[in-house]
This record gives structure tokens, sequence and C-alpha cells, in this order.
């Protein structure tokens, strides 16, 4: 069973984050970045179906260079090879337009199932599996919690809102979008990062895969949220500040 | 400017974000002059487009079909891909919920356009309409503008706009007009099977009063029980959001959010959590919220009440303290 997984590379959870002088992206010298937690959780579902069926994991990133990181981090846990589509400018990428430079990067690629996470942790625009599906012209079911492959078909179990599940059945090849919890991520054995720097990484410049998509939609501006709640913040040592708190919540919000 | 509304019911009943939508369909509609039609789509949904109807609208769209019975998404695609195809809107409006996630980018992409999801307002200034969503886990917001020519699809997040705000129509009902759409099993490659709920809910949190609720700051597993202790004092019930669920620290029953439970306590106490849109969606509605959380700029503190920067391992104990001693 031949699988690809889709990673995205993100600023680290507790990056600081400034906005950049154009005010339409966020200042990356100043920060780190780390596999999309989400995606994490993809990859370590590819794997296990590769231990259980056999085949390869070819972990596909989309951006800069410094994506690569993260393509390394997929070798050394487990994926057979990468594929890096370079793009300097891939954060100003709609949706639409990343997953067809993705469908077009994966033309010569051959695989029962396409896997990516759920949404990534920085843009959360949540498409691009759903869309990959429909460029590629395949089924597709997202936020999947459980996996069975039996032949050419699969049972899958969906999350649905408010604790709520479904089975579906799935012919393969097909696109998966994995929820986040499905399982328990592994981490990298050093035999596991000694390995990777064997795996073979493919670059390819995203302006050769000949995709001019114009884009649908543009980010004119990020920005600091406005609060929508004045926020009285309470300060002091640990007990001054739980006295004052449970003073509060007694006497002014009423709620104790 | 012509907008059409999607909306979503399972098993003849409405997914309450539809309605939400609605809100938010008619005032872009009353901002921009413009009409809005809106879509019922399933099996046997007609008392659903009768209720519809009530509401301020230019007309509702019924869409019916045995093979809609059940949701696939190649069903509501190609079903919905018809109907916009003949009633060309500039803008489609759906609800942001895990259905719409899993089929709207695929319609809009079979159209050759493009989405702006999970927005949480819109504003239309110099005759444009810029739609506001989140990034980087609620860190930022972004203005998104649609380039190039419609149909637009947008999607609204669950708590983004008042259901109850949604005008009723002022004559007394909008006309339903059926939209024929042709479909064939072949088409379909997804099976859908039954539906069910994990383990029965042994604790409805829905109900509590007062919920103490702890996010990723809490580290470890053994941690939790000062967090419950807390809620104990406090005569709530613990919860937690989606990290720590996934963790299998608590049981799923106990999440808030998206995925999990929507709460409106009256008083929410968020230990170590950053407010993530996923868990803030599920408790935003809380009468009193107080987040404490080392991270002063975290997304949480935007919808706190009272707020304390410090370390939740220092203010548990003693919250506990002062509590013990009441």
């Amino acid at each position: 069973m031949n699988i690809i997984v889709c990673v995205k590379q993100v600023p680290a959870k507790d990056a600081p984050l400034a906005i950049s002088a154009d005010g339409t992206w966020i200042r990356e010298s100043d920060i780190g970045f780390e596999m999309n937690e989400p995606d994490s959780y993809a990859l370590e579902e590819a794997l296990r179906l590769k231990e259980k069926h056999g085949g390869e994991v070819v972990a596909l990133s989309m951006g800069p260079e410094r994506v690569k990181q993260t393509i390394k981090e997929a070798l050394a846990k487990g994926a057979d090879r990468g594929i890096h589509v370079a793009d300097d400018k891939f954060f100003a990428l709609d949706p639409l337009a990343s997953a067809k430079s993705m469908a077009a990067a994966l033309k010569e690629q051959k695989f029962d199932l396409l896997l990516t996470g759920l949404q990534s942790d920085d843009h959360g625009f949540g498409q691009t599996g759903v869309l990959l599906a429909e460029l590629l012209g395949l089924p597709h079911a997202t936020i999947i919690m459980q996996i069975d492959v039996t032949g050419d078909h699969m049972k899958l179990k969906r999350e649905l809102e408010a604790g709520w599940f479904q089975w579906v059945e799935l012919p393969l090849p097909a696109v998966l979008s994995i929820q986040s919890g499905i399982n328990k991520v592994r981490y990298a054995t050093l035999k596991g990062i000694m390995a990777a720097k064997k795996k073979e990484i493919t670059s390819i410049p995203r302006e050769s895969l000949g995709v001019t998509a114009e884009l649908t939609q543009k980010v004119e501006r990020i920005y600091v949220p406005q609060k929508t709640k004045k926020t009285e913040f309470i300060s002091g040592t640990p007990k001054e500040a739980a006295t004052k708190l449970i003073e509060k919540l007694k006497h002014e919000a009423r709620v104790l | 400017m012509k907008i059409l509304l999607i909306t979503e019911q399972r098993e003849a009943k409405w997914n309450k974000t539809s309605l939400e939508t609605l809100a938010a369909a008619q005032q872009i509609a009353k901002d921009t002059g413009g009409t809005l039609s809106g879509v019922v789509i399933g099996n046997g949904v007609a008392a659903l487009a009768d209720d519809l109807a009530g509401k301020e609208l230019a007309e509702v769209l019924l869409v019916e079909h045995e093979l809609l019975s059940a949701y696939t998404p190649d069903g509501f695609s190609l079903a919905l891909s018809q109907v916009i195809q003949q009633v060309k809107p500039d803008l489609v409006l759906l609800p942001h919920t895990y259905q719409v996630r899993d089929f709207a980018p695929k319609l809009a992409a079979s159209l050759g356009k493009g989405m702006i999801g999970d927005c949480i307002g819109y504003r239309y200034e110099n005759g444009r309409l810029v739609f506001v969503r989140q990034m980087f886990q609620g860190k930022t917001a972004a203005d998104v503008t649609f380039q190039g020519a419609g149909p637009w699809f947008a999607t609204f997040q669950a708590g983004a706009f008042r259901a109850d705000l949604a005008t009723a129509h002022s004559g007394g009902k909008a006309p339903i007009h059926k939209i024929s759409v042709e479909l064939s099993a072949d088409k379909i490659r997804t099976k859908p099977l039954e539906m069910f709920r994990e383990a029965k809910q042994a604790v409805d949190l829905t109900q509590a009063p007062i919920i103490v609720a702890v996010g990723r700051g809490i580290k470890a597993p053994e941690n939790i029980a000062q967090a419950e202790k807390l809620a104990h004092l406090l005569g709530g019930e613990l919860a937690a959001s989606r990290p720590i669920c996934d963790e299998g620290w608590l049981p799923m029953e106990r999440q808030i959010g998206s995925s999990g439970q929507t709460v409106a306590p009256k008083l929410y106490l968020a230990l170590g959590i950053s407010g993530a849109i996923q868990h803030v969606v599920g408790m935003k509605g809380s009468r009193t919220i107080v987040a404490v959380n080392k991270d002063q700029n975290a997304p949480i503190f935007e919808i706190a009440d009272y707020g304390i920067v410090g370390d939740i391992f220092e203010i548990m104990p003693a919250l506990t303290e002062v509590l013990e001693k009441l």
C-alpha cells in the first residue's frame, strides 16, 4: 500500500508572532518552525498502515527551503522518501492554488492513499485534502478517527459533531483528512534519524509545475484581534490574586 | 448581489449554525442591497423549507432526491453545483460545520472557484465585502477579500452570528421553489453507514453551573487531580480542551469545543487553555469566564472577564486554599 502524506511546516507553538512590515504575514526571521501538529497524526497513521499492509510512505511538503527540515523529520520517523515543492512565497497562495500545485506535483506518483491533517495551525484553511480529492478525481472523507483497509476498500470512522460518529465505506485510491487524536504520535529514534540521512528528497520548483492558478482570495492584512470583552486582569502574588478573584466572583460577578 | 444560503439539516432537524448563517446572510443582503435565496437540501425536508420560508428572504429552494437522504460529499456537491449553475448567485454562504468542511471546498473547486472558510464576521466597505477569519489558532485575525469573478463561497463559524437575530418574513411567507437535480448512484463513491455515539455519556456538562476546564498547560495527567479538587470545591464539573482528551488524560465526554460539548455555565474557569478557535466556540457563551494562563497574549484572554497571567501550578493551590477557608 503506497501512501502520500502531506505535511506542512508552521511556526512553532510557542513562537512569539510579530506581523510583517506589509501586514499580510508574520516576520519569519525571528521564529522557529515545526511540523503542523494535525499533520503529525496523518503521518503516524500512514506509518501504521505501512507497517500493517507494506508499501511505502512518501512525505510531501510545500514551502521555502526550511520545510525540508519537516520532511526530514517525517523520514526520521519512518517515511521512505520526500517530495519538496519549493516556493518561497507559499504563504501567499490561496487554498485552491496550493492544492493545484500539490496535485500537479503528485501527477507522476502512484499511490493508494493520500493523507492530510485536519487543518494547519497557521492559515487554518482546512481545505487541502478535500481540494486534492476533487482535483485528482478521487473520493474522500474527512475527520477520520479509524481506518480499516480490506482489499480495494476501506471502512472509516468519521467524527461528526457533538459526540456523534459515522462509519463510511470508500474505494481505494482515496484522500483522507485525519482527525487529531486518532493515534499516539511516535518520536523519531536515533536510528531513524541516521537512516533518514540516506533517504531521498526530490525538490520540484513550484513554477516548473505549470500551475498558473489565479488567486480566488487574498489576505489583505492580518492583525491582533480587538478584544470583544474587557478583561479585568488580576495581579499580585498567587495568594493575593486567588483571594481577589474569589472575592470578585462572589460579589461582582455573583457566580459563587 | 445575489446571495445563496445553503442550510444544513440532519434527520429533518436544523443544524443550529444554519440559522446563525441565515442571520449573517440577511445582514449581508441588507448591507449590499442584495437578494437572498435559501436552499434546503435532503430528502423529506419540505417541513424545514416551510420553516425557512417564514424568515426574511426572497425565496426558498427545496432540493430533494432520494440519493440525498444520507449525506455524501459526492451527492451533495453534484446536486448543489446544479443548483448554483441554475440560480447563478454571486455569493454562496454556508455554516462552517463538519459536514460543510467535507464538501464545500470540493463544490467550489468543481466550479473553479475558491472558498473563504471559517469566517467570524464581515465588513461591507467601499462597495466590497471583506471577510474576517482567524489565523494562527486565533492569535491573529485576517481581512480576506475575494479575487476574480463569482460565485464566491464563504462559511461562517458557529457562534459568529446570533440565530435569534434572524428576522422573520415581513409579508407572510417567502415562496418555495422546488429545484430538481439529476443524480445517479454510480457517481456517489462514498457508502454512508450507521451513525452512533461512543460510550454512554455519564456526565452532562451542558447542565453544569460551574465548569473548571484544563488545557495543555496542565502538562501531565497526574496534575489533573489539582483541577478536579478545585472543581469539587466550586461545586462544578471538570472539563478539558481537545488535546487533553486526545491524550486520553480525560474521557472524550469531558471535552469542550467544536468536536465536543457546547456549554454556557454561569462560571467557566479556563486553566492553561490557550483559547484556540475550536475550544472557544464551545464555551464563549458562558456568563463569566476566568482565564489563567502564563502567556498574556493567549487568545483566551480576549473573551475572559477576569484574567490572571501566571503559572496555573501556583494559582490552583492558592485558589484551593482560599476556597477551603470559605
